[in-house]
């Protein structure tokens, strides 16, 4: 019989430790399929036997030993049956490797190493050369060691798509020869930015979703998990406490997202009251950490300073819009793209009025590069309704509503039909 | 692992872009002392190609290449490297990296040129 406590106590020391065990055994084995497999089977084996003899006290490193002698067990088996002497330096090192991580006797591994084949297997499944869905995927996959199936459910896609993505991108590391180590010196800071729009991809998948589905918060949370983890393995890259920061501040907006009904309310009308305070002030800590690093703000800097303003705003009235729209600029020079360029006209809208944002957007419509932007009906709509323009508005609307992504968004629009129509 | 190395042109590139491409020579220079070059090949220009078809059992023989696009091989290397990383770094500085493009294969472990 398994209980109810050790299924919990296994599912805590998963999520803890799943990511560094795996990376250890990874490194050592040279062998990434068997240290899934190894851990996989050592979760299992914790589940029956801390629900007979109870929880050990320190789980992590029972996971460590099981999950390790399992992986000897296999390699001796293999040995014997092909190579002589190929896996005997690797069988002398797993016989070595301390169960517990903050156990660095002589010649051990210390924590920069566990820490090291973390990032080494992040790295590894945010590769650029494999498709961005299947870097999403895998990196949940391996980090929560969720099943294909619950992989699935949070992306929304069936398990047989899931099943085949997740085998696509494996095959594709294996048969491409990507490997299991570092970058060179001279690509880290790309490929860690690679790892953080991998991150950031999760959160917003997980944030995208509207009420009712908690499997998809489930993904933000766990984003915010694997930001938290990236500040301490690189802890001097400000990027990482940057997009960290940018997170908590979306998420403390959670509660507040979504009506008893299930429907979307803007930022503008949510009751701020609803905002996680704490998790903003730990956003804004890790803000003062990347500003302390690096002057210069990057991608992930600028949007968590525009999303640090809009934080502590106590209405959408007070907020500063004159600081965001210079923000949205230091952001358009340092990544040009369609989207920021038309964030940039709603807080134009804020600033100088809805006039003057309508005559950006004419221009922004004009480039051509939003033409298959959902929300473009919606924001123009928006404009027009705040511009008293009461008929143009409803056309927009009723166009927004027809491009409108998700069923929540479309009842947001109807709504605003309704709102102006009745006025 | 190795790897071909298709060279591609593609006119998708500006004139900044092909005036920082670094010099072949030295890419040769630089490459062939590390072993992982293992040989390459430059082919003619693309209006030399023939391509060849049976269908229904008749032969089709045709002018120019198999694609209908602007990119065209220009050639292919192989590459022996430890690692995909490895090739890419090569790969990068290769000038046709900036004044092209390049593809990195994989050869299937099922046939290579030295199995």
């Amino acid at each position: 019989m398994i209980t109810e406590a050790a299924a919990h106590a296994v599912s805590r020391t998963t999520r803890a430790e799943r990511l560094r065990i795996v990376a250890t055994l990874t490194r050592i084995t040279g062998d990434w399929n068997l240290a899934e497999d190894c851990f996989q089977d050592a979760t299992e084996r914790a589940l029956d036997r801390w629900s007979t003899d109870g929880i050990p006290d320190n789980p992590g490193a029972w996971l460590t030993t099981t999950a390790r002698n399992r992986a000897l067990d296999v390699l001796r088996r293999r040995q014997t049956e092909h190579d002589k002497l190929e896996k005997v330096h690797t069988l002398a090192e797993l016989e070595h490797t301390p169960d517990n991580p903050d156990d660095t006797g002589d010649g051990n591994p210390d924590a920069e190493t566990y820490g090291d084949d973390q990032l080494r297997l992040l790295f590894m499944c945010c590769h650029p050369a494999l498709p961005l869905a299947g870097r999403v995927a895998l990196t949940l996959k391996t980090v929560t060691g969720l099943s294909t199936r619950e992989v699935a459910r949070a992306f929304l896609v069936s398990e047989a798509t899931m099943s085949q993505r997740l085998l696509r991108v494996r095959s594709k590391i294996t048969n491409a020869g990507i490997s299991f180590r570092s970058p060179p010196p001279h690509r880290v800071a790309e490929r860690t930015a690679g790892v953080l729009s991998v991150v950031y991809l999760l959160f917003n998948e997980g944030y995208a979703a509207t009420g009712g589905e908690p499997f998809r918060d489930e993904l933000s949370l766990e984003a915010i998990r694997l930001a938290d983890l990236l500040t301490r393995l690189l802890p001097l890259d400000d990027e990482v406490h940057s997009l960290r920061a940018l997170l908590c501040f979306q998420n403390a907006r959670r509660a507040a997202r979504v009506d008893a009904d299930g429907d979307l309310v803007t930022m503008e009308e949510q009751d701020r009251g609803l905002w996680d305070t704490e998790q903003i002030a730990s956003g804004l800590d890790s803000l003062i950490i990347a500003r302390s690093i690096r002057d210069t703000p990057g991608y992930y800097r600028l949007q968590a300073e525009i999303a640090a303003l809009h934080s502590t705003a106590v209405d959408a009235a007070s907020t500063d819009w004159v600081a965001i729209v210079a923000r949205y600029d230091d952001l358009l020079e340092l990544h040009p793209s369609p989207v920021i360029a038309l964030n940039r006209a709603i807080a134009l809208g804020f600033r100088d009025g809805p006039d003057d944002a309508l005559v950006e957007l004419t221009r922004l419509e004009a480039t051509g590069d939003l033409d298959t932007y959902p929300l473009m009906a919606a924001v123009r709509a928006d404009l027009l309704r705040r511009a008293d323009r009461v008929d143009e508005a409803i056309v927009a609307y009723r166009l927004a509503v027809q491009s409108a992504g998700s069923d929540a968004e479309r009842r947001l629009m109807q709504r605003r039909i309704e709102e102006i129509s009745s006025r | 692992m190795k790897y071909v190395m298709f060279v591609v042109g593609d006119p998708d590139h500006t004139e900044e872009d092909a005036a920082a491409a670094p010099d072949l020579e030295e890419w040769f220079t630089s490459v062939r002392p590390t072993g992982k070059y293992l040989q390459g090949v430059r082919l003619q220009e693309v209006e030399d190609a023939t391509t060849i078809r049976v269908r229904g059992g008749e032969l089709l023989i045709t002018d120019g290449p198999f694609t209908e696009s602007k990119e065209w091989i220009a050639g292919f290397a192989i590459l022996e490297c430890a690692d995909l990383d490895e090739a890419i770094e090569i790969a990068a500085r290769n000038p046709m990296a900036y004044e092209g493009r390049l593809e990195l294969r994989p050869i299937h472990s099922m046939g290579g040129p030295d199995d």
